[in-house]
């Protein structure tokens, strides 16, 4: 099922959570809501659940305005951070709900639906605990109980809120990839809200990144990644170092070698911020170029896939970080206290704008 | 309260609170209590059973535990229902409401009583209006039942009140995704969730009504075998200088109120430990 959302605007009191939002999603994509908390990416979801009503705008589904419709009327399965299990029902009794409850016309048989739940349990993993209480359930299992029950009213449209969010990192991960098969294996339309950047990046098919009630940025995981339209899609895309700064006629005036976009050459002078990825340093421990950066190694991280380095500059108020590959770190033989020469391998400059 | 130790707490104080709880309770609860076994225990069996078991003492325990648990359940149903407009809606006087629930508590209870009677004796507001249609209430057991209605009101609404106030918001919001409509919402979802707390709100209304006395003299017009509770037939006894006599009914009364309590607590034990033992 498609979803096009038309225009909508959401405010609580005085405070603005939705401005203006246009989103279209495909029918069987798998997108991802991303930004921080208080962004408005729940009320969004909840918006297009039917659990809320935008003050103004229009939501489509499959091409049919449902602005006014009811929560049943829509179709939608609906899986909360809080897993919101009926807790005094067992796992089989709380995936079967959204057919017990159906009128009597359409309900299916108790047989068919004690079928329907089995093939459910077997699809989340859990046929096991058909008999248990969601309390006796780990997170990661209440979470999958709450997934197969959304499931068995076989809703058009799946609308996650943080489903992983209150799991730990391990699960998360795991559970997360599961997902992305699950969605894979069934083709429906999704839509998962999430804080974690590297959830978003690893599930979407596109990922719409939000922030004050606004769409920054909608693009494929690779697009808004490689090419964040906005120093807050970058910032919030992955660890970055910013250089603050200013240019003059498109040119960086401490004379650095850059890529500057050209549409700024025009401005005779403007406040600048420069973000690099930690990964796209490079280090030397000679100067090979008179644009590198001097730094000195401060802190040293080698636990981990990835050697994590601190360096200290003239030039940057904070501490900058380093990403270094194994083999490039022990070439390199580096110890807090060694000067270092910096030079980015790639690094976007936005204008700050004029306050 | 803990009684069986297990093992060594962490927290400090233990054996204090422990034995200030056990003190406590046998200064305030247990000796009282035990002295009115003593009493009785003055009287052989026999004398016991025959003195329990007239029919002026079995009308009574019919009066007072049935007007009671009815009055309960009144309560049980109607409390639920204030409590739910209390926590649910936002609409003006809904703190005069709330706090117009607690009066039964505070009121003392001849007070109550006599406006009761007076209100639904046949030339009151009510009363008069009842009369028509041939219901009397005042100097009836119906009367008993208004007043033991009437006190045990709070109990209810104070306890299912903080429950549903808790309830979580999104596990209706599931239900209604689901496709749940509001009364199967409410029966499957939120019903099952209060039912404890309404248990105990029940309960507490129910041990209230049993011990009320001074409610419902007044509107009960107290004729044996018809309209005495047993509170007061203890009382006539007390007038008519037979303290064992009184003891004797006392200790029935503490027997079937201890069973009911234990009862209650145990359904609500049984209905809570199977899916919140978390």
């Amino acid at each position: 099922m498609s979803i096009q959302v038309d225009h909508v605007t959401k405010k609580f009191g005085a405070f603005t959570v939705l401005n203006d939002v246009n989103l279209h999603v495909r029918s069987g994509e798998l997108i991802a809501l991303l930004g921080p908390s208080g962004c408005g990416k729940t009320t969004l979801l909840r918006i297009l659940a039917g659990l809320e009503r935008p003050d103004q705008g229009r939501i489509f589904l499959h091409g049919t305005e449902v602005t006014d419709h009811r929560i049943t009327e829509r179709q939608v399965g609906f899986v909360f951070q809080h897993y919101a299990l009926f807790r005094h029902m067992t796992v089989a009794d709380n995936v079967a709900f959204g057919l017990t409850v159906k009128p009597r016309a359409q309900r299916p048989s108790a047989a068919r639906i004690q079928e329907k739940v089995e093939e459910l349990l077997t699809l989340v993993q859990l046929q096991a605990m058909a008999d248990r209480y969601p309390s006796q359930l780990s997170g990661g299992q209440r979470q999958r109980v709450a997934l197969a029950r959304a499931l068995a009213v076989e809703p058009k449209l799946l609308l996650l809120d943080e489903p992983f969010g209150a799991l730990d990192a391990k699960v998360r991960k795991e559970l997360r990839r599961w997902l992305r098969r699950l969605h894979d294996e069934l083709h429906i339309t999704g839509i998962l809200v999430t804080h974690d950047q590297e959830e978003a990046l690893e599930v979407a098919d596109r990922v719409v990144v939000m922030h004050q009630g606004n769409v920054e940025q909608i693009g494929t995981p690779d697009e808004v990644y490689e090419n964040p339209a906005t120093p807050f899609v970058y910032q919030f895309l992955g660890d970055v170092n910013v250089f603050h700064g200013r240019m003059s006629q498109g040119r960086g005036m401490d004379g650095e070698d850059r890529t500057i976009t050209p549409e700024w050459e025009h401005f005779p002078e403007e406040r600048e911020v420069t973000f690099v990825r930690p990964h796209d340093l490079e280090l030397s421990v000679s100067r090979t170029s008179p644009t590198q950066l001097e730094a000195t190694v401060r802190f040293v991280n080698t636990a981990g896939a990835r050697v994590h380095l601190e360096l200290e500059s003239k030039e940057s108020s904070e501490l900058i970080a380093v990403e270094l590959t194994r083999e490039r770190y022990r070439e390199l033989k580096l110890q807090p206290g060694n000067v270092v020469y910096l030079h980015p391998k790639q690094l976007q400059v936005f204008k700050v704008p004029a306050t | 309260m803990r009684l069986i130790l297990k093992q060594p707490s962490i927290l400090p104080g233990f054996g204090l609170t422990l034995g200030f709880t056990v003190f406590y309770l046998s200064l305030i609860v247990l000796i009282p209590l035990s002295g009115l076994f003593i009493k009785t225990s003055a009287l052989s069996w026999g004398q016991f059973w025959e003195m329990i078991t007239t029919s002026r003492a079995i009308a009574s325990y019919q009066l007072t535990f049935g007007a009671s648990l009815i009055g309960a359940l009144i309560n049980g149903l109607f409390g639920s229902i204030i409590a739910w407009v209390l926590v649910r809606y936002r609409f003006p006087g809904r703190a005069f409401i709330d706090a117009l629930v607690d009066l039964p508590f505070a009121l003392p209870t001849a007070v109550a009583g006599i406006t009761l009677a007076a209100i639904y004796a046949s030339n009151g507001w009510l009363g008069r209006y009842l009369d028509l249609f041939g219901i009397k209430v005042a100097f009836t057991p119906l009367g008993v039942l208004v007043a033991l209605t009437f006190i045990g009101l709070p109990f209810v609404v104070r306890t299912v009140q903080p429950v549903l106030q808790d309830l979580d918001k999104e596990v209706e919001e599931a239900a209604t995704t689901l496709g749940a409509n509001r009364w199967q919402t409410f029966l499957a979802v939120i019903v099952p969730e209060l039912w404890p707390a309404l248990l105990t709100g029940i309960a507490m209304a129910f041990a209230r009504a049993v011990g009320e006395y001074g409610s419902v003299i007044f509107i009960a017009g107290n004729m044996p075998l018809k309209s005495e509770i047993t509170p007061l037939l203890i009382m006539t006894k007390l007038e008519q200088y037979d303290y064992t006599g009184a003891t004797a009914l006392g200790v029935v009364m503490l027997v079937v109120s201890f069973v009911l309590a234990l009862a209650i607590n145990l359904l609500q034990w049984w209905s809570s430990a199977r899916h919140m033992n978390q």
